[in-house]
């Protein structure tokens, strides 16, 4: 099979997208992915993560530019190569819809021709893993999307993908079952040094699962490092809250020269991070505080920025 | 940049594909497919008992209106079909439309296309066609387990109007043709389906088709009455030119053979066009997947 030294992803570029009018779906996309890493691909709604997911799984063909996924163009869809990759969307069912679980795994088993005792093995691990072995004997139909979720995941890593693809796998769930999900796949995806790309618009998702972020918006790559980067690159303030026991003294908090904001009991202050050493001190001595915090921007802020953001106007250092 | 990629331990494990074992697996594939098709159709079994008993109710107007016709005349028989043959035949031409009626078939294709549904085909290692041709074998099976009885009563009870029990050789022609009559009906609106590639929504090209197949195929009326009638080419009466369309053999041939009316070289000859065209739409329905999975994934979807 494919012995030859390869980057499971090299050098997609120049993507084209077309519909009855063209239109640049992709453009200066230029990734390559490692394999046992965990990439979350960021971007906005119609920034093209889709479409790249779509790519590298095979179901569309660029007009131009190329991929290689485990060293094969993926829209030749070769059944070596199919077999080798796994794409789950978050709203699209794989599973038999008006049949148990089980029965669309033993379809699996076929497709994918699994040897018998490892098909089971396999099975049982991902099933207990999740907790879901009850389920596996009840129509899909009847399952809540959390559950069934799960078993789409178990569906998909039945046959020990080297490549798995997730494309809004957490959409509509709720905290609980994301959690499950979180824990469940960042077991698997460590314990196979499994290569995973994520779409997700949960900086949740994001925050526990992948070490590295691609941002794209219109088609094109904005930021593409680690996750604590992307804080320290894109912002340069840190957020200290404070709780105080009276009302707080304005006058100081204005001499301080920082934007806060007062929110009942609670003052929030925006403080340079270089700063932070040299003004903590200070604000603690002046008012009665009964807690204090210190953090860093939430995610959601500073991606929501870099989506707002153009291509072009990006700060500088951030394109790879 | 580059990693290397050890192989993994899957591949290590895969059973090495040689030419008769890549067609087991695909024997296996397929068979699993139609256990599990089987199994989702007897969900919906309800439907089929109502449904059965509904396709006869148009026989009912029919009988009626060859009555009226074989009434006003004087004539025994019309283009060699006595009042007892047409009865006769329109209730055969039911036993073969429950085997080349393919009911939602191609909207169900087009419908994959428009919502997307057809990806699964395009991700798994799996074949799309041979999916379908599981899941409507599976469809069949379950409707005629559940329709032979009603079917039957029906076949008993007119019983009168039938000749007496053709021969051996004449039964079996009548089940190839039959069987023949499924997989041609399968390619036809499979291949209509795939048209949903091009064109969005394909219900009014399978209306039109259904229009046609009905005059054409046997379906309205024997096909022996087009043996008079010019085709518009010199020479060439229209039941000749239908005798070469596909449509009737998806009804009029396994009635006519059932009949006695197509013996000995006609007989043979007819099957052979049947299973001529069999092929070729087997062979353009696997045209029109390649060419639309080409086209779909070129435009998204």
């Amino acid at each position: 099979m494919y012995d030859k030294p390869e980057g499971l992803f090299s050098s997609i570029s120049g993507l084209f997208h077309r519909t009855s009018r063209v239109v640049e779906a992709l453009k200066g996309v230029d990734l390559t992915v490692e394999k046992g890493e965990f990439v979350a691909l960021l971007g906005p709604n119609g920034a093209g993560k889709t479409t790249f997911l779509k790519l590298l799984s095979g179901i569309i063909t660029p007009t131009r530019g190329e991929a290689r996924v485990l060293g094969a163009v993926p829209w030749q869809r070769t059944d070596d190569f199919r077999r080798r990759f796994a794409l789950v969307m978050g709203q699209r069912n794989q599973l038999w819809w008006d049949l148990p679980a089980a029965e669309s795994f033993r379809l699996h088993k076929e497709i994918y021709r699994l040897e018998p005792a490892r098909f089971e093995r396999t099975r049982d691990e991902l099933v207990d893993l999740l907790g879901v072995r009850k389920l596996l004997l009840q129509p899909v139909r009847d399952l809540s999307l959390g559950e069934r979720m799960k078993l789409e995941l178990v569906a998909a890593l039945l046959h020990e993908p080297e490549v798995l693809f997730l494309d809004e796998p957490t959409i509509g769930l709720d905290v609980v079952a994301q959690h499950s999900l979180h824990r469940f796949l960042a077991k698997v995806q460590a314990e196979r040094q499994m290569t995973v790309v994520l779409t997700t618009h949960y900086m949740k998702d994001v925050a526990a699962l992948c070490k590295r972020v691609v941002v794209i918006t219109h088609g094109s790559i904005l930021y593409d490092g680690s996750l604590e980067q992307i804080v320290d690159r894109f912002t340069s303030h840190k957020i200290v809250t404070l709780d105080l026991d009276g009302p707080p003294a304005e006058e100081r908090l204005k001499r301080l020269g920082f934007p806060y904001e007062i929110r009942g009991p609670q003052v929030i202050l925006r403080i340079d991070r270089t700063r932070i050493a040299d003004v903590l001190p200070e604000i603690l001595r002046g008012e009665s505080v009964r807690d204090v915090s210190v953090e860093d921007v939430p995610l959601e802020e500073i991606v929501a920025e870099l989506f707002r953001s153009e291509a072009g106007q990006a700060p500088a250092g951030s394109q790879r | 940049m580059m990693a290397s990629l050890p192989p993994s331990d899957l591949q290590a494990s895969a059973r090495e594909p040689g030419l008769l074992q890549a067609g087991i697996d695909s024997w296996r594939i397929w068979w699993t497919m139609l256990v599990i098709c089987l199994e989702e159709r007897l969900v919906y079994r309800g439907d089929f008992i109502l449904g059965t008993l509904m396709r006869f109710l148009p026989i009912v107007t029919q009988v009626f209106l060859w009555t009226a016709v074989f009434g006003a005349t004087s004539r025994g028989d019309i283009a060699g079909y006595s009042r007892n043959d047409i009865v006769a035949y329109y209730l055969l031409t039911m036993v073969t439309r429950a085997f080349s009626s393919m009911p939602g078939l191609a909207g169900g294709i087009a419908r994959s296309v428009r919502d997307g549904s057809v990806k699964k085909y395009l991700v798994q290692p799996v074949d799309y066609i041979g999916y379908l041709l599981a899941a409507r074998i599976a469809h069949k099976l379950v409707y005629y387990a559940v329709a032979t009885l009603p079917f039957a009563a029906v076949f008993f009870f007119c019983r009168a109007y039938f000749p007496p029990l053709p021969d051996a050789s004449t039964l079996a022609a009548f089940g190839l043709s039959l069987v023949l009559s499924f997989f041609l009906g399968f390619f036809l609106e499979a291949t209509l389906g795939m048209l949903g590639f091009w064109f969005l929504e394909v219900s009014s090209i399978v209306f039109a088709y259904m229009l046609v197949q009905y005059l054409l195929s046997g379906h309205m009326f024997p096909l022996d009455m087009l043996a008079g009638i010019p085709s518009g080419i010199p020479g060439v009466s229209l039941a000749s030119l239908v005798h070469w369309l596909p449509f009737e053999y998806t009804a009029y041939l396994p009635a006519a053979v059932w009949l006695g009316k197509i013996k000995g070289a006609d007989l043979v000859w007819s099957l052979v066009i049947e299973a001529g065209w069999v092929v070729v739409m087997a062979v353009a329905c696997r045209i029109a997947w390649r060419r639309g999975t080409r086209r779909y994934s070129a435009f998204g979807g």
